[in-house]
């Protein structure tokens, strides 16, 4: 058992799959379970239609959807997770670098439209290509921030980082509007329209009224981000780099004592968050077609909370999390507005985001799978 | 040359000469506003008589005496000359009274607030639904408002509501602490900023199942404080129409006493603070905001603490928010976003943390910033654009600046850049409190 434990292909390959298999499975079930459960006590409420029946009908969907943004808020969130491991601190403007990653991908697309090639290339190379401009372009920005912003303010009282990183996300969010209107006179960017990723593989379910609709789209979601957390999981736990990552994380002066050059470190795990996010702003970008300055915001602030819901400096934590978070998020949008008969819409997800914010933090401050930290002073 | 400055300065700090130019910077200051309203410069000037009162030596009562004359006859009568001055002047004081709330959250609790504009929202739209139409149409639907609707309340309830604003954005911050802050600092910082924003969301959606905030588009009209009898208006009137050059209308006395109700707000806030701050429950603040570890060990009872500062600092935004809404007749969810919250942070950080008079100055900076130079500067940049005129060395002709470039509209970048600026070279403000100037001289005795 311990062979099969050490052998790489499981540890690296296997383990971590049937790992996100096994939460997302678990994240639906129980979402689902919990929503015809409540489907059930709300059926009073509404008299036009079965309410179970509708609950029912319209569920394999919204399960699709909230898996969907789910792994794309888990792949931002990680971004927070291990800045949060490594300096124990809320990286705010991670959420702009997750914004910027998703505008430079956009804006490959646009350029790729513009010199009239967009429509002959591969529509997946188009996409792969996004990303790496986007990894590079934002993990660069975030090391770029933590010199410039973070790194003068190392051992300093806990608000004073903090309050720094506030103002770099303000900062960006009104610097890139300024770069963009700059250079196009207009801040909004929208994805350009190629490929085949907005039709839909229709699965027909034997047992189901509705066939399965699957747009392509959440498919290379799902997988790229798949991807990236395998990747990650080989890059941390399965080399030298992030033995050292996951050491300074543990204590950064016996790190440093070890010979481990901190200050890189913390670069290195800064870039490779900045990336993860760039990544995850162009996948995000594809599902929300129209990006501006301002759109990190939310989604940024969403993932924290994923990160703290999954307990934060945990990466598998922020997996969990962000799965949860999207499920929950996709099932309040499409549930509210039919068990309270319309009184309360879809407009209210967002604060059903910080709604189980608060109660996590409450209840289990520690999140879902992290250990109880005191407080380091 | 610096030693030559450092006498001037020493010669000039002594005996009566602080008072002349004090003097002098004020009437100087007050003659060219009044001569040129829209001088910029002109408003500095006036402006820095307030900054020499603070840092030069005279005596006190001195000291109190020019202050009051410039905020009580001064700025008013110039307001009164030039609307927008009074303008300036009433979110000068609106925001000063929101940093000194805000302050005493961050600075003596050091409690990190960035959902403070909720309760601002709360005061806000306690008077617009009860001091407006809003309550006789609770049941229609947004936009299709009967226009004879009555006014659910007479304008004299507004003093009653001033205070109504204040307990119920304290009982907010109470309902909001009690789980929140058992947490660490910076949870508590991201906790905050979703319950501002969830105030916000709330307040942009429920116009149904029942039409409490009218949705997007705001409440309007709601009700102003009533006028003081006519008597005095008449009285004023005779006075001021030679001074400003016109009889002043309803509407500038209006504007006028509001500057005046938010001068009260903000001489409370100064009293309760500076009170606060020597009591045992501001002792209490320091331990808690230097070591909660050593706090909770002497026996200050942590969570009781913070919330006295929590609810402190939201009642002062409720009494302002409850101010904001009958000054502008008009409040939308839009007024109250992450965007302000973060604007009287700036205020806080840039005065200094815990500072009273730092703080005031930073409000008064960063709104003249705000108001005044972004604005002037959009301005010039437009002339530029009109002009022929081009860089010399890199070609560049005004002519192709884009359109886009209005700095008045980048104020987020301004506020960022103020933030990280301030946290990196001088975390305790421009001017420090005097706590933390002590600790920050003990620091380099430690240094060497």
């Amino acid at each position: 058992m311990k062979q099969i434990a050490e052998n790489p292909v499981y540890k690296f390959f296997l383990f971590p799959i049937g790992q996100i298999i096994v939460f997302s499975l678990g994240a639906s079930l129980v979402l689902s379970l919990i929503t015809v459960l409540l489907a059930y006590i709300f059926k009073f409420n509404v008299t036009d239609f079965d309410l179970v029946e509708r609950t029912l009908l319209i569920l394999p969907q919204v399960v699709i959807n909230g898996l969907t943004i789910g792994f794309v808020y888990s792949t931002i969130a990680l971004g927070y997770t291990m800045v949060y491991g490594v300096l124990e601190f809320i990286n705010f403007s991670h959420s702009e670098i997750f914004m910027v990653g998703g505008i430079v991908g956009i804006q490959l697309m646009a350029y790729f439209e513009h010199i009239g090639v967009l429509s002959t290339m591969n529509e997946y190379l188009v996409i792969g290509l996004a990303i790496i401009l986007a990894m590079a372009i934002s993990g660069g920005l975030a090391v770029t921030v933590e010199r410039v912003a973070y790194k003068p303010l190392r051992g300093a009282p806990r608000l004073v980082p903090l309050i720094s990183a506030i103002g770099m996300s303000f900062f960006l969010q009104d610097f890139v509007r300024l770069i963009l209107s700059l250079t196009t006179g207009e801040f909004n960017v929208i994805l350009p329209k190629f490929g085949t990723f907005d039709e839909f593989w229709v699965i027909a379910i034997p047992a189901m009224a509705n066939p399965l609709r699957i747009q392509i789209k959440s498919a290379i979601m799902v997988g790229v981000t798949i991807f990236m957390l395998v990747l990650l999981n080989f890059l941390v736990n399965g080399t030298k780099v992030g033995k050292a990552i996951r050491a300074v994380a543990q204590d950064r002066s016996s790190a440093s004592l070890m010979g481990i050059n901190v200050n890189q470190i913390i670069s290195i795990t800064f870039l490779i968050g900045g990336a993860l996010g760039g990544a995850a702003g162009v996948l995000f970008a594809l599902k929300a077609t129209k990006l501006d300055p301002f759109s990190g915001f939310f989604p940024g602030l969403k993932a924290f909370t994923a990160a703290v819901l999954g307990g934060i400096g945990n990466l598998t934590g922020a997996l969990l999390g962000g799965l949860v978070l999207g499920l929950l998020e996709a099932f309040s949008a499409s549930y509210l507005g039919i068990f309270t008969n319309g009184a309360f819409g879809a407009e209210y997800k967002d604060i059903f985001a910080f709604a189980i914010l608060i109660a996590v933090l409450i209840f289990r401050p520690s999140g879902l799978l992290g250990e109880t930290v005191g407080q380091k002073a | 040359m610096k030693k030559f400055f450092s006498d001037l300065y020493k010669k000039a700090n002594t005996g009566i000469w602080p008072i002349v130019i004090a003097l002098a910077f004020m009437v100087v200051g007050a003659v060219s506003v009044y001569q040129s309203p829209r001088s910029l410069t002109a408003f500095l000037i006036l402006m820095a008589t307030p900054m020499i009162l603070y840092f030069m030596k005279m005596d006190m009562k001195v000291k109190v005496f020019i202050g009051l004359m410039l905020i009580i006859v001064i700025l008013p009568v110039l307001g009164i000359r030039n609307i927008f001055y009074l303008e300036v002047i009433f979110q000068m004081a609106v925001f000063a009274a929101l940093a000194l709330g805000l302050n005493i959250v961050i600075g003596m609790a050091g409690l990190l607030d960035l959902g403070y504009v909720a309760f601002y929202a709360v005061g806000a739209y306690t008077w617009a639904i009860f001091g407006s139409k809003q309550l006789s149409l609770l049941h229609s639907i947004p936009g299709a408002a009967p226009a004879d609707a009555p006014f659910a309340l007479a304008p004299q309830w507004f003093w009653l509501f001033l205070f109504l604003g204040v307990g119920l954005a304290a009982m907010m911050g109470i309902l909001l602490g009690l789980p929140v802050l058992r947490l660490r600092g910076d949870y508590l910082a991201i906790v905050t900023l979703g319950f501002g924003e969830v105030i916000r969301v709330l307040a942009l959606n429920l116009d149904k199942p029942i039409n409490l905030t009218n949705g997007p588009q705001g409440i309007t009209p709601i009700q102003r404080p009533p006028l003081p009898p006519e008597g005095i208006l008449q009285f004023l009137r005779t006075i001021l129409t030679p001074i400003v050059g016109h009889p002043p209308t309803d509407a500038e006395f209006y504007n006028v006493m509001f500057y005046f109700i938010a001068l009260i707000i903000i001489g409370i806030v100064i009293l309760v603070a500076t009170r606060l701050e020597d009591s045992r429950i501001g002792r209490a603040w320091t331990a808690i905001r230097e070591d909660e570890t050593a706090a909770i060990a002497m026996g200050v009872p942590l969570v009781k603490m913070k919330l006295a500062a929590f609810a402190a600092g939201a009642s002062f935004a409720g009494a302002m928010g409850a101010l904001y809404a009958a000054n502008r007749t008009f409040v939308s969810p839009e007024t109250f976003s992450f965007q302000v919250s973060i604007g009287v942070l700036t205020m806080v950080i840039l005065g200094g943390l815990g500072s009273i008079p730092g703080v005031i100055f930073g409000a008064s900076a960063v709104v003249l910033l705000n108001i005044q130079i972004l604005q002037n500067f959009s301005l010039y940049l437009s002339d530029l654009r009109q002009s022929d005129k081009i860089i010399p060395i890199i070609n560049f002709a005004w002519k192709d600046l884009s359109n886009q470039l209005d700095p008045a509209k980048y104020q987020k970048l301004v506020f960022g850049l103020i933030l990280i600026l301030m946290m990196i070279f001088r975390p305790s403000g421009l001017i420090p409190a005097e706590r933390r100037q002590r600790e920050l001289g003990e620091d380099k005795i430690e240094e060497e």
